[in-house]
């Protein structure tokens, strides 16, 4: 761990508590790129069995290879895990991955849709467009959560989740395995709280409560 | 529209916000002037489509691009090229041509002549793939292919037939894939900086206008292939497009969809049966 994680290790979570501040959590937006992987194993088996939001993953994968994080995950989570599916309702306390090839949004309806548009940031899917299309759908329900990754996607994306009144938090640049991607976030949305990967895990199981 | 400071600009989400009141009265204004029927196309990617057009058509407001659009009809064909979305390759996903060969063609062999329609066959990447595989399974003489979309453009260059030189390298990676059976650059010939295709493929294939949002059924095929079409779509215009297809079908006949699509949502979903479930051939059941 690094000095970074050492220093926020000391807060407790009653801290994060307060900084969530009562807010209730409606869905919660998981992005990362380079070194994301080993994160999000790190980071959701804390999410609490009973979890009332949907949460969706997505990472930079190569264009041409089937997802199998879905897969992976499924085995070792207390919650469903799945890739989300074009038109598919989204469901409460469910685990969804955006699949390779295609950009993923969330519509108004809370159902999931699939697109073809250019790569974002040499991405697709991208970040920025399932964050922004989420905002917009959950508006101040909506948790914002950015890895680390060694690309700028992602930024535009927290920004707007901030922007709807979301809660944002980014991974501490100390910590990431490749700090690019949170140091672009932080710069470009003024994130509510930057944590280390410990840190941020002892903020799921307060999930459920919040919801 | 970013709003870096991230400060007081929460929305109700469960309201409509002025862009979005604004985007339905673009495409509502779009359908009365140019009957291209947008309304059903899904919000999120739509919508970014529409900024991207307002970024570069240098308009502040959707308002203010749906003025434009109304009283000058060269700005609505500006705008056309971003409503539509003309992001395709050739063999994309080679195991779904690899599926029509093994599991499609066998069924296709039995017919004395084929129609075939490429629905929303953009800039023709999809159209000139198909002709090449029919071609290497000796079915390319017997056929008839429709190649139809909504973007003149669009249609144009596919008509024209020149890809990308760029491209090709990519291309031929997935025609291989795909079960090719010969050298891809059998069918091209590189000039001018980019890749002319073979005249011979397209002289069966009839390109032509066609929406799947307004017009109606104008053949009896036997095998449809539309990918990566209806993801833009809402589900009532879905169950619409999978309507026409059902009737435009000969019996048992064949659909392709693109390889995240799915019919599950449909209310036509138990009208096709699927024939390779991956690669999202299916077949139409029933009348």
């Amino acid at each position: 761990m690094s000095a970074g994680a050492a220093r926020s290790a000391s807060a407790d979570d009653g801290v994060l508590r307060a900084a969530l501040d009562g807010r209730r959590v409606d869905a919660v937006v998981i992005g990362g790129s380079a070194g994301s992987v080993d994160a999000l194993i790190q980071l959701l088996p804390a999410l609490p069995e009973g979890l009332k939001p949907p949460v969706f993953c997505i990472l930079h994968l190569p264009q041409d290879r089937d997802s199998r994080l879905a897969e992976l995950f499924d085995e070792r989570l207390p919650v469903p895990v799945r890739e989300a599916v074009d038109k598919e309702a989204i469901a409460a306390g469910t685990v969804y991955f955006a699949g390779s090839g295609y950009h993923l949004s969330v519509e108004r309806d809370f159902t999931f849709s699939l697109s073809c548009e250019p790569p974002v940031h040499y991405a697709r899917p991208a970040i920025d467009l399932l964050m922004e299309s989420s905002a917009e759908a959950y508006g101040d329900g909506l948790l914002g959560i950015l890895l680390t990754g060694a690309n700028h996607d992602g930024a535009d994306g927290m920004a707007r989740i901030r922007a709807c009144g979301g809660f944002t938090v980014v991974q501490d640049p100390m910590d990431a395995q490749v700090a690019t991607m949170p140091l672009e976030a932080i710069r470009r949305c003024n994130p509510h709280l930057v944590l280390p990967l410990a840190r941020i895990r002892a903020l799921l199981p307060l999930l459920e409560t919040l919801s | 529209m970013d709003a870096d400071d991230g400060a007081d600009l929460t929305q109700v989400n469960k309201q409509p916000n002025d862009i979005d009141i604004e985007l339905r009265m673009l495409v509502e204004a779009v359908y009365l002037k140019y009957n291209y029927d947008f309304r059903d196309y899904t919000g999120a990617s739509q919508k970014r489509r529409v900024l991207a057009a307002m970024r570069v058509m240098e308009c502040d407001t959707v308002s203010g691009l749906q003025a434009r659009v109304m009283h000058d009809p060269a700005a609505f064909a500006q705008l056309l090229q971003f409503l539509t979305i003309p992001v395709t390759e050739m063999f994309r996903d080679p195991e779904y041509y690899l599926a029509l060969r093994r599991q499609v063609v066998p069924f296709l062999q039995t017919y004395p002549s084929l129609k075939i329609w490429v629905a929303g066959c953009s800039t023709g990447e999809e159209v000139y793939s198909m002709a090449i595989l029919l071609h290497e399974e000796g079915l390319l003489e017997r056929s008839l292919i429709y190649a139809t979309d909504i973007n003149p453009e669009s249609l144009e260059a596919a008509r024209r037939g020149v890809m990308p030189l760029d491209r090709m390298r990519a291309y031929t990676e997935n025609y291989q894939k795909a079960g090719g059976k010969r050298a891809f650059s059998d069918y091209y010939t590189a000039a001018y900086g980019g890749a002319l295709f073979d005249r011979g493929l397209v002289e069966n294939v009839t390109f032509a206008d066609h929406s799947l949002a307004t017009d109606s059924v104008f053949a009896e095929t036997h095998f449809i292939s539309c990918r990566n079409v209806m993801i833009y779509f809402n589900r009532r215009l879905q169950d619409r497009v999978l309507g026409l297809f059902h009737e435009s079908l000969v019996h048992r006949g064949f659909l392709g969809l693109g390889s995240k699509e799915s019919i599950d949502f449909s209310s036509y979903a138990h009208r096709f049966e699927p024939l390779a479930r991956r690669e999202r051939v299916f077949r139409k059941v029933g009348p």
